[in-house]
């Protein structure tokens, strides 16, 4: 057994005490557990709730007691916000959050273009909202405390550090460190939400592959109370003193800045975090438009490499990996935290099913399948940005530069600016278990992706979802099929018909547990819709041939 | 539609003049520079990918 002998020293200030060590019986006896998650980040906790909520019990272990000061992630996409929604985490952040439309492209001197995002007619959420980091942990074991209360099989133990692990081919054994000392627990499925450094991976002598960018982001956060407008400025080539090849200027709660320097490959830390060049270069910024320098505090500070790049397998046996752990990318798009979530939303309902039985192993491969092909493209995405904002050969910096210099002139260059593509669930696309598409509806609905919100009475269309497979029909199709949850649209609103049907007089789709759409059909039979459950779900019936 | 790499240009002379005639006094850089705006301009008037990807197939093939 592997000790640090050093038990349990944190490694960073905390920002919320949220789960303090408490010891517990499981510590004199190993105890085997149906689920363990290592991490109790954004990933580990919205497991943990997705799961615990359903009935499956779930413990989590973090080697803190809550997340840390300063925030990493700041921007929390729509599709988070509606999985936070269902989980019933959501209330808290959107008190907390700040809600931005307008944005600011500047390059050099000169501001190229402003755009405003609009949220989308009849959405409960808005594109994105930016919170730190922390508040949405504390909001997630909020959510945490208020099910346990009422009887949902979670538990978190904070100052349990995991120090080894083995691998068997159904479960894996943890040796965690406490303040009271070692024990051991065993997990029939062990997920390691355990961030980018994941001790768990490299315990298990797995590697990453992709890219790793050179650049150094220096982060300031600074506190002002001067009036400043809440929008989001990015600088291409900013005109202010040593501030490096971009910058970005984003408003968070609290009278909180975020402001991003791009210092490029060649420097030293040390130096470029002293006080005195970090308030240079933001004084630099903050009087570029105003020529004043608002009075302002540094809250924190940091810099950042990123790389892009993820594991080639999210599954090894009953090990998975979600979230960082599993996947990098740079922060521009805000991918990081919000496709975590996505991962944790897609792993919940599956294993789920599985632990109680009601599916078998393929269900949970397609996690792997699912979620690494999401990783591919929020890499892509990612890695497309930073080449745009950091060109590495002539021939891209000319292309960039040409771009920067018609979108000040002529809107067609301006959607090709890119400052970062705003994170969105992705489409399972012609993915094994999705389909059939019988139906020539909109592509936004299309089988494969998340299904869109929109008014229904009073309130929304993903409310009336379940956490199960439910069937919506809308209009002139109606059909419900036995087991399955059913909800019927006889008159969508103009948004809904827009959005699910088109032109067409009716349709049926069929939607997963994490709101992703399975199929969907102009007119179909229960047979069918219970045949694409089977199929998706690896049941019986998966392997027969296709009439 | 497919690319069209027959003749279509109904002033081949006007049309080479035209282009050479752009770069009337700029350096280097600034040449490349005109070119690279010009490409992103016709690329996006061609709007279609697939024609977009033909042509730089074309380009690169004939160099
Ligand atoms: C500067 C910056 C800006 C960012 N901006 C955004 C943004 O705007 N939007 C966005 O979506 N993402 C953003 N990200 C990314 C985001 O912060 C991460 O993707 C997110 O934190 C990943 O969550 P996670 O749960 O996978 O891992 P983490 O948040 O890293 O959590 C891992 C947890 O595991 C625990 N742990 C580690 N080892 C052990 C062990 N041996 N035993 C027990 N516990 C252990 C850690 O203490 C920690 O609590 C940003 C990142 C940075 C650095």
């Amino acid at each position: 057994m592997t000790s640090t002998g050093n038990a349990v020293q944190a490694n960073y200030d905390l920002a919320f005490d949220l789960y303090p060590y408490a010891r517990v019986a499981d510590q004199d006896a190993c105890v085997r557990h149906p689920v363990v998650v290592v991490g109790g980040g954004p990933v580990g906790l919205t497991l943990a709730l997705d799961l615990g909520r359903r009935g499956t019990p779930v413990v989590v272990l973090d080697d803190h007691a809550g997340p840390g000061q300063g925030s990493k992630a700041i921007c929390f996409a729509k599709r988070t916000l509606d999985i936070a929604h269902r989980l019933g985490a959501a209330a808290p952040m959107m008190d907390k959050g700040i809600v931005w439309s307008r944005g600011r492209v500047f390059h050099g001197d000169g501001q190229l273009f402003q755009f405003d995002l609009q949220p989308e007619p009849g959405d409960r959420h808005p594109a994105f909202i930016n919170l730190q980091q922390p508040y949405f942990e504390q909001a997630m074991v909020k959510a945490i405390r208020r099910e346990q209360a009422a009887g949902a099989p979670i538990e978190i133990r904070g100052g349990n550090r995991v120090t080894g692990l083995e691998v068997r081919d159904d479960h894996a054994r943890l040796e965690v460190d406490t303040p009271d000392g070692p024990y051991s627990l065993e997990a029939d499925y062990l997920i390691a939400c355990d961030g980018a450094r994941s001790p768990l991976r490299k315990m298990m002598g797995l590697g990453f592959d992709g890219r790793v960018f050179e650049d150094n982001f220096l982060i300031a956060d600074v506190r002002m109370s001067a009036d400043f407008p809440t929008e989001r400025w990015f600088w291409f080539q900013p005109p202010f003193k040593d501030s490096g090849q971009s910058a970005l200027l984003h408003k968070q709660p609290d009278d909180v800045w975020r402001i991003d320097f791009q210092l490029g490959s060649d420097i030293v830390r040390e130096v470029e975090l002293q006080d005195d060049r970090v308030r240079a270069r933001v004084d630099a910024m903050l009087s570029s438009q105003t020529g004043e320098v608002p009075a302002y505090d540094l809250v924190w500070t940091s810099i950042y490499r990123f790389q892009c790049r993820r594991m080639r397998q999210f599954r090894h046996g009953p090990v998975f990996f979600a979230g960082d752990s599993a996947h990098q990318v740079s922060p521009f798009g805000a991918r990081g935290a919000n496709s975590g979530v996505q991962d944790a939303e897609n792993l919940a309902w599956k294993l789920d099913l599985v632990v109680k039985g009601k599916a078998g192993q393929p269900l949970l491969d397609s996690y792997h399948t699912e979620r690494a092909f999401a990783a591919d493209e929020n890499i892509l995405n990612s890695s497309r940005s930073t080449d745009f904002m950091t060109p590495k050969t002539d021939a891209s910096r000319l292309f960039r530069d040409a771009v920067l210099d018609l979108a000040g002139r002529y809107a067609f260059a301006r959607p090709l600016v890119n400052s970062g593509r705003l994170s969105v669930p992705c489409v399972y696309e012609a993915h094994h278990g999705f389909g059939p598409d019988d139906f020539d509806g909109p592509v936004k609905t299309r089988p494969g992706s998340a299904c869109c919100d929109g008014p229904l009475g009073n309130g929304f269309l993903l409310d009336a979802l379940t956490d199960g497979f439910t069937v919506l029909t809308l209009g002139q199709a109606n059909l419900s099929v036995p087991g399955l949850a059913h909800l019927h649209i006889e008159r969508p609103t103009a948004e809904v018909a827009a959005r699910f049907l088109g032109d067409a007089p009716g349709a049926v789709y069929l939607i997963r547990p994490d709101h992703h759409i399975l199929a969907r059909w102009a007119e179909t039979t229960p047979d069918a819709v219970l045949a694409a459950v089977a199929r998706a779900t690896g049941q019986e019936g998966f392997h027969a041939p296709e009439a | 539609m497919p690319l069209k790499l027959d003749p279509n240009l109904s002033d081949p002379d006007g049309a080479y003049d035209l282009l050479i005639a752009a770069h009337d006094g700029l350096d280097k850089a600034q040449s490349d520079a005109l070119n690279a705006r010009l490409i992103l301009i016709l690329a996006n008037h061609i709007g279609d990918l697939d024609i977009l990807s033909e042509a730089l197939q074309a380009a690169r093939a004939a160099g």
